[in-house]
């Protein structure tokens, strides 16, 4: 339980992370350092452990070897695939969750109003869309202000139209507050969208670990989007055996407005 | 517009037609001897009871009689059941201690305890409390360890890692969602409450609607019980109607209770 000395405040540490079902052993020594307000997509084949370390991360369950450092008094939240809201309470009530204080209802309100859904406050959860219910299901986990965020598939079993609405939502409040960002999801192109860097976990370790160096927000057909995609999705496809090199950024080509008064 | 504002008159008279019809018949038939007053009274005859009897005031006594006896057994014996399900549902330990004896003694039809309970109590009231009180006891206790048992975990874990524990999760989460369940319980209970009162009154009984009617068929009164017998299908009526209401209010986010 050696603590690194160049870990920075706020960020946190795995070393070695072990965690067992039984005879079968989902994190295998997973190591991995996140920094402080980093956005950090997961990605991996399903059962490769991505989930449990998410778990591990938001205290739901505990590791069986290895160490786990996070700031002790941080406030961590959880956003999860199902959006799990409470179908007896209102909108509103929903996002007030656990808060506390006279002006909760207040501070519910405006987070209802940062995902967009200030007019359906006193709905029934039932009511919603999917894309819908995520959006308060984000709208909750951000009232808290949590220093760390957790999303566990949140937009796994959305429509690819509302799928690409909730990513630059995502993005955009995730700006705007900062907050330390674990993304566990299986589409490549939505984590290659979204994070700083992409971490691909495999037979409970981590295998691969890309900077997405881009800027925001990120088009999907660009080039270079397109190539970090394709290396990652082909190292997930055909595993250890993938020697491929991320190429490397290409030389800018001329602009036209560089042009322009050369002319 | 005048179609179908017919329309619509059509659609609530229509399932009445039938109802009428056969108490038009019944009432001819009676009135024409050839339906024995001994066998079936007409109508007209059990409804001049019923005035009869309101007058008289009679009829209000019974009513509240049977009304105290129901209310209280079904106080008694569904608030001990949502408190043991509440119990076994919340804690291990609990269901431990309650479960298998509640189990075992559920299976004991109320009504076959009568003859030991009319030795306890006589026929007074207590006895007629405990019978109700043992009917709805076990279907209320059964709905809310149900009702709690079943509880979604993945509800109760978000709520848990949202930093709702303790009362605040019994009041937030448990409880509201143990509702529907918990309300099948107690209608269920109601029914049951009823049939137990309306065979404890009749055999073994003062006062009451099961009196009035054992009573009436002493001195071979046939309107008067047809009388009662239509009075229990009312009271039932007004309690299933009250047990709806209370389901429609606080299980409005329910799927089946929405507006449409």
């Amino acid at each position: 339980m050696k603590r690194e000395d160049f870990t920075l405040p706020g960020s946190i540490q795995l070393q070695g992370l072990q965690r067992r079902f039984g005879a079968r052993t989902v994190l295998d020594g997973l190591s991995l350092h996140i920094a402080q307000g980093e956005f950090v997509a997961i990605v991996g084949r399903s059962g490769c452990g991505k989930s449990t370390l998410l778990r591990l991360l938001a205290g739901l369950d505990a590791p069986d070897g290895g160490s786990l450092q996070q700031p002790a008094d941080q406030t961590v939240r959880v956003m999860f695939q199902d959006a799990r809201l409470l179908p007896w309470k209102t909108v509103l009530d929903n996002v007030a969750l656990g808060l506390a204080g006279a002006d909760a209802p207040q501070r519910a309100r405006e987070a209802l109003a940062e995902v967009g859904l200030a007019d359906r406050a006193s709905e029934w959860p039932v009511r919603l869309s999917g894309g819908q219910r995520q959006r308060v299901a984000l709208a909750r986990a951000l009232v808290h202000q949590p220093q760390l965020l957790l999303l566990d598939e949140p937009l796994g079993a959305l429509d690819a139209l509302t799928r690409l609405e909730m990513q630059a939502l995502i993005e955009r409040l995730w700006q705007a507050h900062a907050p330390t960002t674990v993304l566990v999801t299986h589409d490549v192109s939505e984590a290659v969208a979204l994070a700083d860097r992409v971490v691909l976990v495999e037979e409970g370790r981590v295998a691969l670990d890309v900077r997405i160096d881009q800027p925001r927000p990120r088009q999907h057909g660009d080039a270079r989007f397109v190539a970090f995609e394709q290396h990652i999705l082909q190292r997930v496809l055909q595993g250890p055996a993938y020697t491929g090199q991320l190429p490397a950024e290409p030389v800018q080509p001329y602009r036209f407005n560089q042009l322009n008064w050369a002319l | 517009m005048s179609q179908s504002f017919l329309q619509r008159h059509a659609a609530r008279v229509i399932p009445w037609l039938v109802p009428a019809a056969l108490l038009l018949a019944w009432q001819v038939a009676s009135s024409m001897g050839w339906l024995n007053h001994r066998v079936l009274p007409a109508p007209s005859e059990v409804l001049a009871a019923a005035w009869r009897l309101t007058v008289s005031g009679e009829l209000f006594t019974h009513l509240y009689s049977s009304f105290w006896r129901a209310a209280s057994g079904f106080a008694i014996g569904a608030g001990l059941g949502l408190v043991l399900g509440l119990i076994a549902g919340l804690s291990r330990l609990g269901e431990a201690v309650f479960d298998t004896t509640l189990q075992m003694l559920r299976n004991i039809p109320p009504l076959a305890i009568l003859p030991l309970v009319i030795l306890w109590f006589g026929i007074d009231e207590t006895a007629k409390v405990f019978l109700v009180a043992f009917g709805t006891l076990f279907p209320v206790y059964l709905n809310t360890y149900h009702g709690i048992r079943s509880l979604d975990p993945a509800l109760l874990e978000m709520a848990r890692s949202y930093g709702v524990t303790g009362q605040a999760l019994f009041r937030q989460v448990v409880l509201p969602g143990a509702l529907p369940s918990i309300l099948v319980g107690v209608r269920y209970a109601l029914g049951i409450a009823w049939i137990i009162l309306i065979v404890a009154e009749t055999l073994a009984a003062s006062s009451g609607i099961g009196y009035l009617a054992a009573n009436a068929r002493e001195f071979l009164q046939t309107e008067i019980v047809v009388l009662s017998i239509l009075l229990y299908a009312l009271l039932g009526k007004v309690v299933d109607v009250a047990a709806r209401l209370l389901e429609r209010r606080w299980l409005q986010w329910h799927p089946s209770y929405l507006k449409a």
